[in-house]
């Protein structure tokens, strides 16, 4: 088809200069001749994005923070962060004549006599679980795709402080409505502190301003929660995306996709007009969330006092698997020369995430220690064909999971009827158990997955074809695959492991540190990856293929004709 | 896989696999693109998302000023109209300009894919030369190898002025001092124990108001009457009145007194078999109250550890690593149940500082 065809207003034609375009023009020399913005426009107005769904969750957490930024603004026009105390008096009848702090009343007036105010907080909130869950899947994505590789270490790095960052916010944001539940949560957050080795003490005084709960601890939670970490978060993010557009993005493999290009729609327009069009998709189902699911009702839960509390006290989504863990880490303390050790608190709240943090952001570091692989990559890897390190991830994943799961045994005993005991025992051995099981299976399943499209590529895939054969047999025929789809299976390097051999000549040649460590590390890592198919392979294969559609059409031209009824009778 | 001594340039991967690269595929024609029905009605789609946009937009504001919030609230089907209706106008307004502008770029803007080259992250060989060069000869002219005595004292002065930042901390709140070994029970007189009364209804209690298998939430009779005690009011005020709380906080269970099984020393810190105990988990903190009456067992719903009150409040389950502190009590002359003295030891969570009192 020529592109005479083409539709006569489509954009694939050149634009005519118009008057609206001598304007632009005006406009655009007075801020050039300023700014000298065009030499930095013309390298990436055009600038090319690959298209693929993944690369889309890393968007749903840039846009939840814009939703997060604006929202915030509003609520903090009616927010008053203060713990004085206040008689509550306004719209909810429950409540009317409870003495609360200032805190607690702004937001049950935010929540109540201010128009829109109720939305206004839950789309806060909502986006606010959107913003940590979309970093954790996208950084998941990141991960499993092998896209952190080299260039892209340091915004690796970059990317699990937002994780971190971005919890932290969570939690200094829902705990300013001095309500029962964020109550609850500060008050463990101060025996965390305690539970501090020498300092603990002191730091809890003194950000507490004195003994727990004092009057203190809401402001110097709301001058983090909008000043200090979204600062920060605007900074890293800011870095994140200066990265992105330097390094330009990864690409998955396919006809025309190599590591020294990148293929895909330009910026102005198509890209521009998707990522601002699912701007607005984000921020519309934000709203819907807001409108229409409520969450953190803090009226139903009343001010925060010392003396209460409410069964089933739970913390946000993403807090929750280290209260798991608190909930079924075993009793130990030390008394030692007058002085307490609450192992039970420290492992599981001061050891267990900054471990968890920094197993993350060694990960790249750890895979090229092993790999020795100097070479930049921009071609994504599908998560079958690095069967050790979507293990790795399997067994990080089940160990979060485990202890999320924790996080709600009060729950699971209640709605499934079961022991709280035997689950927190069940629990203490899953943690360990379940990761290495998950390591396990996860690997095995990548190289099943492999094998499965090396048959693909070798014998076809199923065309669905039944063919009886001249002795009775059925079986179905197998059609060899698209020639784009046979290459974006192939374009992959093979991984082959080493033998006893070139382990100990690797160990040798090594200069850094535990040569003999890397080099067996080196074939546990890539052993038993399926080797990619070979060209002679491939040759055969089609050669086969090919007799095999001979013989097919010949049955299927011959089969009616001979077992089919006779015209004539 | 071997060590791969490749420069950084990502380049020399000549072919990906056994099958030669296809190329880019052609471009297909879309139907918008040649079929001007189909873009017609693809652009009036269009339009007419952004069109519906304006109309929810306008609802919005009309759904403001209509429906009521406050004490009269506008419900329907139970549900508060407002919050509802501002939350589903909004998001509608939103999504469809979402919908509208992504089906524009899908349908109408051109959809030629198209290739750009990258380039090395690292930069050229000259850029490196030439800012090494540069380096070396600026610190050549600071002297700053040259001199490590002004190196030193700048390195060290500066250092130094990190520690004012911190100073400054310090009256971020008071010291610890021994404030968390007392609470407000220790407050009693001799004339006057610190009566124990009932948490919300402040009735003092006598022993014969409880029955066997009742838990009871308690406080100090100093929040409602300081001056009784000799107390300084503004300490059981506002905040202050919070502070106390978090540590006096009281659980009362009358049981059997043949199921007692008092701690050494601990057999008349008992009033015919009413027990008295810290309601401050001493894992992290938080209030205990789910009682099972049976076992005399105490749960705490934050992380689960049981306390058995018929036994000095050990641990019987779960991560916390201390006992329930225990109130020792006592009857007035009135009959009324009394602390007799303060806790014996901190109540609440662990710290660095807190002496183990071994029972």
């Amino acid at each position: 088809m020529s592109s005479a065809d083409v539709a006569s207003t489509n954009g694939t034609k050149p634009a005519t200069v118009s008057g609206g375009n001598k304007r632009v023009g005006t406009i655009a020399n007075w801020a050039d001749e300023r700014l000298g913005l065009a030499s930095l426009a013309k390298k990436n107005l055009r600038k090319v994005f690959p298209d693929h769904w993944s690369f889309m969750l890393g968007e749903i957490a840039l846009w939840s923070f814009v939703v997060l930024l604006i929202t915030g603004v509003f609520l903090t026009l009616w927010f008053d962060p203060s713990m004085s105390e206040v008689t509550y008096n306004g719209s909810y009848a429950p409540l009317r004549g409870v003495d609360v702090s200032s805190a607690y009343a702004s937001t049950m007036n935010i929540s109540f006599d201010v128009r829109g105010g109720l939305l206004l907080r839950q789309m806060h909130h909502w986006a606010a679980t959107l913003f940590v869950a979309s970093m954790m899947i996208h950084l998941m994505r990141v991960y499993l795709t092998g896209a952190f590789r080299k260039p892209r270490e340091i915004n690796w790095v970059i990317g699990c402080f937002l994780v971190l960052l971005g919890t932290i916010e969570g939690f200094t944001g829902y705990s300013l409505p001095d309500d029962l539940l964020s109550g609850t949560g500060v008050r463990a957050a101060d025996g965390f502190i305690k539970a501090t080795p020498i300092v603990g003490t002191y730091i809890s005084f003194f950000l507490f301003g004195g003994e727990f709960p004092g009057s203190h601890i809401i402001p110097r939670l709301y001058s983090m929660h909008i000043l200090l970490i979204p600062g920060l978060l605007l900074a890293l993010i800011a870095a994140h995306m200066m990265l992105l557009v330097y390094h330009k993005h990864t690409q998955w493999p396919g006809p025309g996709r190599t590591e020294q290009n990148v293929v895909g729609f330009p910026m102005l327009p198509v890209y521009m007009a998707k990522a601002g069009g699912f701007f607005f998709i984000v921020f519309g189902t934000i709203a819907l969330l807001g409108g229409l699911f409520s969450l953190n009702p803090v009226w139903k839960f009343g001010p925060y006092d010392p003396s209460k509390v409410t069964a089933g006290s739970q913390p946000d989504w993403y807090m929750g698997w280290p209260d798991g863990l608190l909930r079924i880490m075993p009793a130990w303390e030390t008394h030692l020369w007058g002085h307490t050790v609450s192992w039970n608190i420290m492992v599981p709240i001061l050891v267990c995430p900054p471990a968890m943090l920094t197993i993350l952001i060694l990960l790249p570091f750890f895979e090229n220690w092993v790999s020795g692989d100097k070479r930049e990559h921009h071609l994504l890897q599908r998560p079958r064909n690095a069967p050790t390190r979507t293990a790795i991830l399997a067994a990080l994943a089940t160990f979060y999971a485990l202890a999320w799961t924790a996080g709600g045994n009060d729950i699971i005993a209640i709605k499934f009827g079961l022991s709280i005991n035997e689950i927190t025992y069940f629990l203490r051995g899953a943690v360990f158990v379940g990761p290495v099981l998950a390591f396990i299976i996860a690997r095995r399943w990548c190289i099943s997955l492999q094998r499965h499209d090396q048959e693909k590529l070798l014998h076809g895939y199923e065309s669905g074809v039944l063919v009886r054969s001249p002795a009775g047999g059925y079986a179905e025929k197998h059609l060899p695959l698209p020639l784009a789809k046979a290459y974006a299976l192939t374009a992959r390097e093979t991984e082959t492991y080493m033998t006893e051999e070139q382990m100990a000549e690797s160990a040798a040649n090594y200069k850094g540190r535990f040569p003999k460590l890397r080099a067996r590390l080196q074939r546990a890592y890539f052993a038993h990856t399926v080797p990619n198919v070979t060209v002679e392979e491939l040759h055969e294969a089609q050669h086969h293929a090919e007799h095999e559609l001979h013989e097919m059409e010949a049955q299927i031209a011959a089969g009616p004709n001979r077992h089919g009824p006779t015209q004539g009778h | 896989m071997t060590d791969n001594t490749h420069d950084s340039t990502g380049g020399e991967l000549a072919e990906l696999g056994p099958i030669p690269d296809p190329g880019i595929p052609e471009h297909t024609w879309r139907p918008t693109d040649v079929d001007p029905k189909a873009e017609k009605r693809a652009e009036r789609q269009v339009s007419a998302m952004f069109g519906l946009s304006a109309v929810f937009t306008i609802l919005f504001v009309v759904s403001y000023f209509t429906f009521h919030i406050g004490e009269h609230w506008t419900v329907w089907l139970g549900h508060g109209v407002s919050t509802i209706a501002l939350g589903v106008t909004l998001g509608l307004a939103l999504l469809l300009i979402g919908v509208g502008i992504i089906q524009w770029a899908r349908k109408l803007m051109g959809d030629h894919e198209i290739s750009e080259l990258r380039h090395p992250a690292r930069s050229d060989d000259e850029s490196r030369e030439g800012t090494l060069a540069a380096l070396t000869q600026g610190l050549e002219e600071s002297g700053i190898a040259r001199r490590p005595l002004i190196r030193n004292s700048l390195l060290g002065a500066v250092g130094l002025l990190g520690v004012p930042a911190i100073v400054m901390l310090r009256d971020l709140g008071p010291l610890p001092g021994d404030s968390l070994y007392h609470t407000i029970w220790g407050m009693g007189t001799k004339k006057h124990p610190m009566r124990i009364v009932r948490d919300g209804i402040w009735s003092p209690i006598l022993a014969s108001d409880l029955e066997i298998g009742d838990l009871v939430n308690c406080q100090p009779d100093a929040y409602k009457n300081p001056q009784r005690y000799g107390i300084d009011p503004t300490l059981v005020e506002g905040t202050e009145l919070q502070v106390q709380k978090a540590k006096a906080s009281l659980i009362l269970s009358r049981m059997d007194p043949g199921d007692i099984k008092p701690g050494p020393g601990r057999k008349n810190w008992t009033v015919d078999g009413i027990v008295a105990y810290s309601k401050i988990c001493t894992h992290v903190g938080c209030p205990i109250s789910l009682n099972e009456r049976t076992t005399h067992h105490l749960l705490c719903p934050c992380h689960q550890s049981t306390f058995d009150l018929a036994n000095s409040g050990k641990v019987v389950f779960g991560p916390a690593g201390r006992p329930l502190p225990q109130l020792p009590i006592a009857v007035d002359d009135e009959g009324y149940l009394v602390a007799q003295s303060d806790f014996t030891e901190p109540v609440g969570p662990s710290f660095w500082e807190r002496n183990y009192v071994q029972r």
